[in-house]
């Protein structure tokens, strides 16, 4: 298929954009195959460049002759565009629709992008499972990396190589796979260095209304327990919802069959539900009205803040599990892709300070989110805008954004801890959603080998780990801190998260100028500092040096 | 003295309020002016100091297995629970706190007993300060259309007015209109905009009641009109909701009717009374006491007690009168009932946005000591420092304070303070540690406190260190500030109704690790400059030495004569050794930016 058919008009003069709190620009509509465009061809405005992918919605509007397409960004912006000519702007208006509601995925913009700047170090090959375990096995012998998946037979959402308990053979995990939700038999998710504790993901067990159980899987996860000692099930979904799971041959670890486990129930949503959320908070938040019961009660109403609260006492939980208790904890929900990998992610930003890093985020997101098989094509198709749209199987979920939300809350309580600002959230955020890099294309590490990712598209690792992109998303007042963090709950402690709900809706100049005159102070001191102690070397030169001996 | 029954009570529990944590166990004293509670169970020596005069409530609770609990409630939003192992002991306590913390009257309050060691002329020199009367002098008054007058010097006119209010002239007018305001507040200058000319003028309701005029009242009205030659009208606004307002009018008040007044726009901007605040905050208190809230239970209270529908009017109305006043160059004349509460909120956050200056540590003083203290707002009632009528109570100058708070996070380089200054100045207002906020107006102030008591406000200057805003900008200079007041720019403010609960709070504060690293520049930039100035020297020495080979290494700590060496080496090039210079060319360059 060309790009070009889909393409009515190309080109319409004299459009003008407006968004708010940015000068209107007038100028040159272009659409192409990937992007649109609007440039004033003068060279001191800015340009529009936005990706189709990026687009969630558009709406049209006419007065006479003159045509308004809203277009509403899955990044939250909304935008707005008077086009001259009814035609041109309904041709507009389809093309941009076609364009950006492709369904092949080898149309997407990454396989076109060309990279303009150097790649120093291919992002493809920065977090490999190998790497990771080369690190698990310089702390521990008591497990194993197993190719038993390597074919993506066991299990479809699992990347090739998943860290198991040595003891425990590819035969034993083939049979607990086919206990597990989608062959998502229990893998290690984290090693505790501290103490030996390990957190470990899974999908539900298939026990039905009769109970089925299996004793390799009771043996694959009581390996990893130390004599005598019991560990912790985490199930995401409240004993209600797991009860009903068990009509549909899903269910949880009976205590009779798994003596050495305590189960705890939490209660995260599932998908569809925090889709609702979104779509609520975000039309609270744009929500011009001055009536303050009015944004309480939407906001209240939207029940964001009650999934991000929910979600971090998760983590909470099973990190004081590991930390605190000494015990080690299995997390699951449903299908183990979604809730779980939020709370086992966060748990490791709050045990492990090296997730608290860039590059440590980058492979936590890399481990936890696109080898452990969370469905990002799936959950980002549509952002808060995309109601109703489209008539697919509504799979779209904001599931990665609240686990940034989350990550941003524990940032907030812990501004110093963290060796990233929150701008690198909100590109993550961004990225997940329409980027130019193929790192988050496809469902699974699965599909992503069939898509030859790797060879056809460039990473996203590859650019934010470029010197002067890693200094922009560097938090200026990061001081590396050891220790296991531990966040507040509490209502009061947790706020909205103003850099991307509010980011479109309000001038940002004079938060910018405080953030600006942050790093600014932080620099001067660190340029003093070295001043002084380069001065205070020199002096120290001088004096043992004996004068006379330059004189001879 | 008398009031304590039992100084000392030991083996006292202190409950954390939120978690289930193990109390901590202690001993319980009660001095003169402060409880104290010192933990015995950890090796820190932990303590806990309140001031009697913050304490809100004292409130037995049922007997519990562990002892007789006692709930202590703070003006300052500390919440402390204790259990006493006796009930004699807590009856005791009790009795104590009650009476200590609300004495029968104002004699008996701390701030007549604190001497810290200052002599008398200090004292005295402290209450000179800030001299409110020295700000209209900074606005550029008086000029060809406002002038001072003393008229008010013997309190006749009104017994909460001060002596030299800058008020419009001509005698019989403002007697006349004085008699036409409720309790005689007639209108007065709060604020004078220098760049449009437009003022803001404050008074109480006018006597109108059905149909009641005076011509007089009419004549100072257009007198304040015609002093802006900017503008054809002048904005009339009654801060309280129209109903109420009307319900006055039955009482013989009310508000001014358009039709007798030339020239006037009038509008209502519906700032709920005294009473309604008290309830919203008490309910507001009530979230932040909820043990383990769902989110949902946390807004759906906080929607309820309308605490920041409230904190949004008071800035809606700040923000209308600014707008008037630099934006179609107008004056406005503001009035509430008596024109002490709500139209001291909304001046005083009138001029905020108005003038850089109030946004400076020294400014927020001298609008306090002007719009608050002596415009009369009665501080002794609505804080309630002495046993009174509980319904005078009132959280108006909190409001006021959360409101700048809200600005403050808005505009995060615009303030020369910090929250904490915010903070200690609302401890302040209700410790009655200083003479300033006690009493209702200023001539109950002048007769005894000034002789009697210490003023805040140099205690505060001395410790201006810590109230640095370190991202502060006075570039922004005289930008009138133009706040959203959609109701997502209002925050919870968890810094003042939570601020003991220190889990709350994050964990590291960018604002003390920033005036660390502001302690640390200055110290730095000292460093700097004597090892520049050292360094000189050895080279100096090493370059000529027989100037300075009588000291052993060449070095020479004599800071006279190495600036001399310095200025120079400087200009006749004499130093071996550029990149020291270098570095001191740099560092002026970057200090520059």
């Amino acid at each position: 298929m060309e790009f070009a058919e889909l393409i009515k008009t190309p080109r319409v003069d004299g459009v003008v954009l407006r968004r708010p709190f940015q000068p209107t620009v007038e100028g040159t509509l272009c659409l192409t195959g990937h992007h649109l465009i609007l440039s004033s061809r003068q060279d001191n405005t800015e340009e529009l460049w936005l990706l189709h992918a990026n687009i969630d919605c558009i709406e049209k509007r006419f007065v006479g002759t003159l045509g308004t397409i809203i277009v509403k960004c899955k990044d939250l912006r909304v935008i707005q565009l008077d086009i001259p000519g009814m035609e041109e702007c309904l041709n507009i208006a389809s093309s941009i629709e076609a364009l950006s509601t492709l369904d092949s995925v080898s149309l997407m913009y990454p396989f076109f992008y060309r990279p303009m700047f150097e790649v120093i170090e291919d992002g493809w090959n920065s977090f490999l499972p190998e790497d990771s375990f080369k690190d698990l096995e310089s702390m521990t012998d008591e497990w194993r990396l197993s190719d038993v998946n390597q074919d993506y037979c066991v299990c479809a959402s699992y990347p090739p190589l998943v860290a198991v308990p040595k003891d425990v053979d590819d035969d034993t995990l083939r049979k607990a796979a086919a206990f597990r939700h989608a062959g998502r038999f229990p893998v290690l998710s984290y090693y505790h260095k501290k103490n030996g504790m390990v957190m470990m993901r899974s999908g539900q067990p298939l026990t039905g209304t009769n109970g089925r159980r299996c004793k390799e899987d009771e043996k694959l996860i009581n390996a990893t327990l130390r004599a005598g000692k019991r560990g912790y099930i985490i199930d995401t979904r409240t004993i209600a919802v797991a009860q009903q799971a068990k009509a549909r041959g899903g269910g949880f670890e009976s205590e009779a069959n798994y003596p050495q486990w305590r189960r705890i129930h939490k209660a995260i949503e599932r998908s569809s539900v925090l889709q609702e959320s979104l779509i609520k908070l975000v039309e609270a938040c744009n929500d011009q009205s001055h009536n303050m019961d009015r944004w309480l009660s939407k906001l209240e109403a939207s029940n964001w803040q009650t999934h991000v609260k929910e979600i971090l006492t998760t983590a909470c939980l099973a990190a004081q599990c590991i930390d605190r208790e000494g015990a080690s904890v299995l997390v699951h929900g449903t299908e183990g892709t979604d809730s779980t990998l939020q709370v086992t992610s966060l748990a490791q930003i709050i045990l492990d300070p090296t997730c608290r890093t860039i590059r440590g985020f980058q492979a936590l997101v890399e481990r936890e989110w696109l080898q452990a098989g969370h469905p990002f094509q799936q959950r980002c198709v549509q952002s808060a805008y995309g109601n109703g749209s489209s008539v697919k199987v509504r799979c779209e979920a904001p599931v990665f954004l609240l686990f940034l939300d989350c990550v941003w809350q524990i940032l907030r309580q812990f501004p110093c801890s963290f060796q990233f600002s929150e701008h690198f959230l909100v590109l993550l955020f961004e990225h997940a959603y329409a980027s130019q890099f193929g790192t988050f294309l496809g469902n699974s590490a699965a599909e992503r080998a069939k898509l030859k990712l790797s060879q056809k598209t460039v990473s996203l690792w590859s650019w934010v780990n470029r010197p002067q992109e890693a200094q922009r998303l560097s938090n200026p007042l990061y001081e590396a801190n050891s220790l296991v963090i531990w966040p507040s709950v509490a209502p009061q402690s947790l706020l909205l998260w103003e850099g991307v709900f509010l980011r479109w809706n309000r001038s940002s100049r004079c938060l910018d100028e405080a953030y600006e005159e942050m790093v600014h102070i932080i620099e001067y001191n660190k340029e003093l500092q070295n001043k002084v102690n380069s001065l205070r070397r020199q002096l120290a030169e001088l004096e043992t040096d004996d004068p006379l001996q330059h004189t001879e | 003295m008398e009031h304590i029954l039992t100084p000392k009570v030991e083996e006292v529990q202190l409950l954390d309020r939120y978690t289930a944590k193990k109390p901590a166990i202690g001993t319980l004293y009660l001095t003169a002016t402060h409880l104290i509670f010192v933990e015995t169970s950890c090796n820190t020596r932990k303590e806990t100091w309140i001031i009697h005069h913050h304490i809100a409530t004292v409130e037995k609770l049922p007997l519990t297995g562990t002892g007789y609990p006692l709930n202590i409630s703070c003006k300052n939003f500390h919440v402390v629970h204790f259990v006493i192992p006796s009930e004699r002991y807590c009856q005791d306590v009790y009795h104590s706190l009650l009476r200590l913390s609300q004495p029968a009257k104002l004699e008996d309050l701390f701030a007549f007993l604190y001497n810290p060691k200052q002599d008398e002329d200090d004292r005295r020199n402290g209450w000179g300060f800030i001299d409110s009367a020295m700000d209209f002098k900074r606005m550029g008054l008086p000029n060809e259309f406002w002038e001072l007058t003393d008229l008010n010097k013997n309190y006749e006119v009104t017994l909460v007015r001060k002596s030299n209010n800058a008020i419009e002239s001509i005698c019989d007018t403002v007697l006349g209109s004085a008699k036409f305001r409720s309790r005689g507040r007639l209108p007065t200058l709060s604020y004078y905009h220098k760049e449009s000319n437009g003022a803001i003028c404050r008074c109480s309701q006018p006597l109108s009641g059905i149909s009641a005029r005076c011509l007089e009242d009419e004549e100072m009205l257009q007198a304040i009109s015609r002093a802006n030659p900017n503008s054809t009208f002048m904005y009339v606004v009654d801060t309280r909701p129209k109903l109420n307002a009307m319900a006055n009018r039955a009482a013989g008040k009310g508000y001014e009717n358009a039709d007798n007044y030339s020239n006037i726009r009038f509008q209502f901007v519906g700032i709920e009374n005294i009473h309604v605040m008290r309830n919203s905050l008490q309910k507001l208190l009530e979230v932040c006491a909820m043990k383990s809230p769902t989110m949902s239970d946390y807004l759906t209270g906080l929607e309820n007690s309308g605490w920041l529908r409230h904190i949004k009017a008071v800035m809606d109305a700040g923000v209308f009168l600014a707008k008037a006043v630099a934006d179609e160059k107008a004056s406005v004349l503001v009035h509430c009932s008596d024109g002490w509460d709500r139209t001291a909120q909304v001046c005083s956050l009138a001029s905020i946005l108005l003038d850089n200056f109030y946004r400076t540590i020294k400014g927020l003083m001298v609008l306090i000591e002007k719009e608050w203290i002596s415009m009369g707002h009665k501080f002794t009632q609505r804080c309630g420092h002495v046993d009174g009528d509980p319904k005078e109570v009132s959280p108006v100058f909190t409001q006021f304070l959360e409101c700048v708070w809200n600005l403050m996070e808005q505009y995060p380089c615009g303030f020369e303070y910090n929250e904490k200054y915010l903070l200690e100045i609302h401890n302040h207002v209700y410790s009655c540690q200083f003479g300033n906020f006690i009493g209702n107006c200023q001539r109950e102030r002048e007769e005894m406190l000034k002789e009697k008591t210490f003023s805040v406000w140099p205690f505060l200057w001395e410790n201006r260190q810590q109230y640095i805003n370190p991202l502060y900008k006075c570039s922004l200079g005289r930008e009138v500030l133009r706040p959203s007041t959609l109701p997502l720019n209002f925050k919870f403010w968890c810094g003042m109704y939570n601020h003991f609960d220190k889990g709350m709070q994050p964990k590291q504060s960018i604002l003390d690790h920033l005036l660390t690293i502001i302690q640390k520049r200055v110290e730095g930039e000292k460093k700097m400059t004597d090892f520049q100035r050292v360094n000189l020297g050895v080279v100096i020495g090493v370059a000529s030495h027989q100037t300075f080979m009588s000291s052993s290494s060449g070095m020479q700590r004599d800071n006279v004569v190495l600036n001399e060496i310095l200025n120079e080496s400087l200009s006749a090039k004499a130093c071996t050794r550029f990149d020291t210079i270098d570095a001191f060319v740099m560092l002026s360059e970057s200090r520059a930016l």
